[in-house]
């Protein structure tokens, strides 16, 4: 199948769409054993040239074995890992055209910053002129011309996870695995990192797979997504889709705040689905179909920030509305979060910007309020 | 915000200073009462009552390092005589009106013009530097295998490094006579499996003596090793291997250099006792076998020439000082880059 020049020009940022793209990378059914435990189990995936991929998902859930076999520090049980178009399998991790930025650094303590970033091309037996431009560069990238001499143990946190960026930049891998770049830095230098990890990696193209468990990090850098959960991919793709059409409960409960509902489906049609939830205490209108069978059980997923909270009851109060008394609220400066309980006991969350300066706000403690949102709001789950 | 924290891990309470080292090591020794006495007395004349603990360790040195040495540096310069002491003493009043001061430097001249002093120092200090370049070629590999052995078997390994410890150093030197000698269990077993068809006389040579000296203070060699290994980080390795470097290079140019500090503090723990070591060499070493420690043993019994073997212990010393200068730079230096 032939695409339009529009079309292509559509998936060049989102090359998982587009049939004709070769992956850069693909995991094929890997499984990595410790003894008889499976810290990975079974994970196909790919990942596009030019993707920033992040692996998400709770301490202990296997990113970082997962990245350390595409590092090539351990080797799959089984499964096979392609990059490029060739297999990894028999490729020990110090000729495989992949750098790794470890989450301590590993800076090597004797070796001042542009020593520490020259020792990759030093190892490729890179001519030494060559060597003095690349490590120039990358020193210069990461704005670290100052600090060329200093020893690591002379540099504060932020000195060093650039210098590790640097030295596993200056190889320009194919790919760059970043496990939890940004743990060890403040919330600010992190955010303010973060978008210079998005510009540096815009700049050279590299494929970046970056582990962290701060799931607001994935969702600013990423192009995608996969959650994980005790070794398995529950969910991959984009951080727009994951948080708005996450596909199980956990995939929605682990990212951001979300408010479930058991239900039973009512009906269910190619256009339409409806619920009714006992616990909402109301029928669940979705505008969206689900392959969940008529009365079976589903739950119903929304959004804090999709409610709209009024003491007025909507004109449909039977419809995707619940009502309930407030019951605690939380002032978050340009939020305010509203605990409700309903009157089928269930507490539920909601969330408002505060766009009014005024503090004595419609709504307050004890008041009878109704939360109702619009059809595309709701998502259904099956488990 | 204490308030509001749930578990109240945090108390509002402005937090205990909490006594330093020195000060808790203070109020404890309180409880005894010559200590209690010096502190008392101490304070009355306006001395800091902590100082007195930093004071414990130099008393200490003072009073079993230095005046030994001081005691021994004066006999050095004194006259032999057969006598009882065996030596002239250095101040004596004449005609209870004179005080006559009699230096004599003739000891120190006779280690430098009797090439057989001259021959005993260089000759232990090769031995003790061969010697110690033995233990670190046979030590780090031994620690090396410990540090990457399993946690169980690393445990059983460092006890049996610290084993010998727990026997008499003479009983093990002794034993080593039973194994090297013409008809002991090495040439028994050499004999045996066909390898050399008459024994080997190993006992009374030096290579008895470097076995000994290997073999006695290889634990000094290899427990430093351990300690500076085991805290090495392995994610340095990886990294350099990431980077493109090969497992042996990997070694080469990032373990080693790291390891440097233990590598130095075991030389120094094995050199600096080889040196001055008299034991091996009289037991496991020949008649030809010339070491310094030797030498001071004979001057100091046989000859009871108490004047000269203290002039050789002083000079000994002088010559293992600048090797411990050297190791206190090293430490300040590593301490100072960390
Ligand atoms: N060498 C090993 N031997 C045995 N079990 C291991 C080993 N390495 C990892 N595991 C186990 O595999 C699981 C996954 O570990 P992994 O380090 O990949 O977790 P993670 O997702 O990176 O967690 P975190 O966010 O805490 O870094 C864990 O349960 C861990 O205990
Ligand atoms: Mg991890």
């Amino acid at each position: 199948m032939k695409q339009t020049p529009e079309k292509r020009n559509a998936l060049r940022d989102t090359p998982w769409l587009d049939p004709e793209q070769t992956p850069h990378v693909q995991l094929l059914d890997i499984r990595k054993n410790y003894g008889d435990f499976t810290a990975v189990d079974n994970i196909s995936l790919d990942i596009y040239k030019g993707e920033f991929f992040s692996l998400l998902g709770p301490s202990g859930c296997g990113k970082t074995t997962l990245l350390r076999m595409l590092a090539g520090f351990e080797i799959p049980t089984q499964g096979r890992i392609i990059l490029d178009g060739e297999d990894m399998s028999a490729v020990p991790p110090y000729a495989r055209p992949v750098n790794m930025m470890f989450q301590s650094y590993a800076l090597f303590p004797h070796m001042n910053v542009e020593k520490n970033i020259a020792f990759g091309l030093k190892q490729d037996k890179v001519p030494k002129a060559e060597i003095q431009e690349r490590v120039a560069e990358v020193i210069e990238l990461v704005q670290m011309q100052k600090f060329a001499k200093r020893k690591p143990h002379q540099l504060s946190g932020g000195q060093k996870q650039r210098v590790a960026l640097a030295r596993s930049l200056v190889k320009r891998p194919k790919m760059l695995l970043l496990d939890e770049p940004l743990g060890a830095l403040d919330k600010k230098l992190r955010q303010d990192t973060q978008f210079e990890l998005m510009a540096i990696q815009e700049k050279l193209g590299i494929t970046f797979v970056i582990v962290t468990h701060d799931q607001e990090e994935a969702m600013t850098v990423s192009s995608r997504i996969a959650v994980m959960d005790h070794g398995r991919i529950v969910q991959v793709a984009t951080p727009t889709q994951i948080y708005e059409f996450p596909n199980s409960r956990y995939v929605a409960e682990f990212i951001g705040e979300i408010n479930i509902f058991q239900g039973v489906v009512e009906n269910s049609d190619s256009e339409n689905a409806a619920i009714i939830s006992e616990e909402a205490g109301c029928r669940v209108e979705t505008g969206r179909s689900t392959d969940i069978a008529e009365n079976a059980h589903a739950w119903v997923a929304i959004r804090p920030e999709k409610f709209d909270i009024s003491t007025e009851p909507p004109s449909d109060t039977r419809v995707n509305c619940m009502q309930g008394e407030v019951w605690d609220i939380g002032y978050l400066g340009n939020l305010s979060v509203y605990h409700v309980k309903l009157d089928s006991g269930k507490m539920a969350m909601a969330v408002r910007t505060n766009r009014a300066r005024s503090i004595e706000s419609s709504i307050t403690w004890e008041d009878r309020v109704y939360l109702s949102w619009h059809p595309s709001a709701a998502v259904i789950l099956s488990n | 915000m204490s308030e509001q924290n749930e578990i109240g891990f945090i108390s509002n309470d402005p937090p205990h200073r909490a006594p330093g080292p020195i000060g808790s090591l203070h109020a404890s020794l309180l409880a005894y009462t010559p200590y209690r006495w010096l502190a008392g007395k101490l304070a009355a004349s306006g001395l800091r009552v902590r100082h007195l603990v930093i004071a414990v360790p130099y008393i200490w040195l003072l009073l079993f390092f230095l005046a030994p040495f001081l005691i021994v540096f004066k006999l050095s310069f004194s006259e032999y005589r057969i006598a009882i002491p065996p030596y002239a003493p250095i101040f004596e009043f004449i005609d209870q009106t004179y005080l006559q001061v009699r230096l004599s430097i003739d000891n120190y001249r006779l280690l430098f013009q009797d090439s057989l002093y001259i021959q005993a120092y260089l000759n232990s200090v090769r031995v003790a530097g061969i010697s110690t370049l033995l233990t670190l070629l046979i030590g780090y590999p031994i620690a090396y295998s410990m540090v990457k052995a399993r946690p169980r078997t690393r445990f059983i390994l460092l006890m049996l490094v610290i084993l010998p410890f727990w026997t008499s150093f003479l009983i093990r030197v002794y034993a080593w006579i039973g194994i090297l000698k013409n008809e002991g269990l090495l040439n028994a077993f050499l004999l045996k499996i066909g390898l050399i068809s008459e024994p080997l006389s190993l006992l009374n040579t030096d290579i008895a003596v470097y076995i000994g000296i290997v073999y006695s203070y290889l634990p000094f060699m290899i427990l430093p090793l351990y300690a500076n290994l085991e805290k090495m980080d392995m994610s340095l390795i990886e990294a350099a291997t990431d980077l493109g470097c090969k497992p042996v290079p990997a070694f080469w140019k990032i373990t080693l250099p790291l390891s440097l500090p233990g590598i130095v503090a075991g030389c120094f723990l094995v050199f600096i006792p080889a040196v001055g070591e008299f034991v091996i060499p009289d037991l496991l070493g020949g008649p030809d076998t010339l070491m310094i420690g030797k030498v001071l043993w004979t001057e100091f019994f046989n000859n009871l020439d108490w004047p000269l073997s203290s002039a050789v212990a002083v000079l000994l010393l002088l010559l293992l000082i600048v090797p411990i200068v050297l190791f206190q730079r090293h430490q300040q230096k590593t301490a100072e880059s960390h």
